[in-house]
């Protein structure tokens, strides 16, 4: 019985897959378009792309400079989060601001970058560091102050000091909380380092994107980009979700429970 | 006061004396606690009864520490209660035990400061109290609402308090695991020998449970009784003096014993 249903869980979407490729060739053949490549063309250019090393480099490098820009606001965003939501009269002085600045997009930010760190990976990282850090901050600071007050007392009650406390009950209790932050900030992240590539740097998958089409029109090139983009997109997120089902953290996520 | 309060051995551990709490929140006052005066013996199980609502919980809350009275004090050992402390433990409904933990992290929260041995031995103790052998590595949303409990009862003793306080710890439970959950709790006291306030609405479990029951009134809570039940352990409960006893906080909180 879970046998089939594993299968059957693999075999639909890819299914679903197939019948959208073939949607896409049958289109292509068609409407005899020469701009726009057909799957084959598009497999001929990933092809070609591992050929000359590209593939692994780009994909290599945009992974780097998420590494670094999703890391940073890590470090920045959570500690800085706990204490928001830690002491409330510092989360009630900052919510105006953070709720301020949220919404303004990372790209609105590129001439920003750029005037900053030049056109270069200090660009790039900067925006992907600032695109991820306010979900992670702002998940930390609703985590930590969403930990019901049953649990602070009870720890304090044990005769933690607020140091202890805060890293024996109100972290653990709000990780679940966080953990979902960090999922949309990878999410976001991704999608923000194709658009940094665009503009300040000479390799990556966003730069693959913007140079295949800018020398010589190479939409093959283009569209392969986009499926990588796709692909990793997708692995990346798993990744997170496999994080969500450890033990320690999953009673929070209440549909996964049980 | 009543009459009956012959002299008892076991000195006094707890002195509560005028306290009263008033809650501001904006404009409004409200008066939850007036005049309580109370003292609870060494090694007694003390239940404080009162319809919902009524303040019962603030005053646990006043001695356990974690919320200061408006007026009154609260003195435990001849010392004035000035926060939480370890060597008295609050539990709350099973919602208490922290999810993140396993069964054995819970019981073992409070052992930081033991060597790993000793600290494993009294999870093993206490397990085995609680009767959890096999479920150490579980995690709360693995367990029922009973076993929760267990957990969070087993958590407090393992830190070897004087007192516990507990505060309707079986509310949530069905009526089944609550007189099971009782029998155990009476079985613990007697084995380990703390001095219990109870917290509850239900005056059955508070006759089956205390040696004093403590009757509150209505907001604002006042002590309107005190009622010694002077009936050993295990108690039948269709025996007339139990009944009796059932029958005299049902009247003295005025309710007509039928529905």
């Amino acid at each position: 019985m879970k046998s089939r249903f594993r299968l059957e869980s693999a075999l639909l979407p890819a299914a679903a897959a197939a019948a959208i490729a073939a949607l896409w060739w049958a289109a292509v053949v068609w409407t005899k378009t020469n701009v726009f490549p057909s799957p084959a063309a598009v497999a001929r250019g990933i092809a070609e792309l591992a050929r000359k090393g590209l593939l692994l480099a780009y994909v290599r490098d945009s992974l780097l400079r998420v590494a670094a820009g999703y890391g940073a606001a890590l470090a920045v965003g959570i500690p800085l989060g706990v204490i928001l939501g830690w002491r409330p009269e510092a989360g009630r002085a900052a919510n105006p601001v953070i709720q301020f600045l949220r919404p303004i997009s990372p790209l609105a930010w590129i001439p920003v970058a750029i005037v900053l760190f030049g056109v270069n990976d200090g660009a790039a990282i900067f925006l992907i560091f600032l695109a991820s850090l306010f979900p992670i901050l702002v998940s930390a600071m609703n985590g930590v102050r969403g930990v019901p007050a049953m649990y602070r007392q009870a720890g304090a009650n044990f005769g933690l000091a607020p140091g202890a406390l805060l890293a024996r009950v109100v972290f653990p209790a709000a990780l679940p909380e966080i953990l979902t932050g960090l999922r949309i900030a990878l999410g976001v992240a991704w999608i923000v380092v194709v658009a940094a590539e665009m503009i300040a740097v000479n390799s990556g998958l966003g730069y693959l994107v913007i140079d295949s089409r800018n020398a010589g029109k190479r939409y093959d090139l283009v569209v392969a980009a986009m499926l990588l983009i796709g692909a990793i997109g997708l692995l990346l997120n798993i990744l997170v979700q496999r994080v969500s089902r450890l033990r320690a953290v999953r009673w929070g996520f209440r549909e996964e429970a049980s | 006061m009543t009459a009956a309060l012959a002299p008892v051995p076991g000195r006094t551990k707890l002195a509560i004396r005028g306290v009263e709490m008033t809650f501001r929140g904006g404009d409004a006052e409200v008066r939850v606690l007036e005049g309580i005066d109370l003292d609870v013996r060494e090694a007694e199980f003390v239940c404080i009864l009162g319809p919902s609502g009524c303040g019962k919980s603030t005053l646990l809350n006043i001695v356990a520490g974690f919320l200061a009275p408006t007026a009154g004090t609260v003195r435990i050992d001849g010392e004035d209660v000035r926060g939480p402390d370890p060597r008295r433990i609050f539990v709350f409904q099973e919602r208490g035990v922290f999810p993140w933990l396993t069964v054995e992290g819970n019981i073992g929260f409070g052992l930081g400061r033991l060597a790993k041995e000793e600290r494993q031995r009294r999870i093993r103790h206490y397990v085995r109290l609680v009767g959890l052998e096999g479920f150490e590595k579980a995690y709360p949303h693995e367990l029922s609402g009973g076993m929760k409990q267990r957990v969070e009862v087993a958590r407090a003793l393992a830190v070897d308090p004087d007192m516990l306080y507990l505060d309707e710890p079986f509310g949530a439970l069905d009526s089944i695991t609550r007189l099971e959950m009782r029998r155990e709790l009476l079985r613990i006291w007697h084995a380990e020998k703390k001095t219990i306030l109870f917290v509850t609405h239900d005056i059955e479990e508070s006759v089956q449970l205390a040696d004093r029951v403590v009757v509150l009134s209505a907001r604002p809570a006042r002590i309107r009784r005190i009622v010694e039940i002077d009936l050993p352990h295990p108690r039948d409960l269709s025996a007339r003096r139990y009944l009796e006893l059932r029958d005299g906080i049902f009247e003295e909180i005025g309710l007509a014993h039928k529905v």
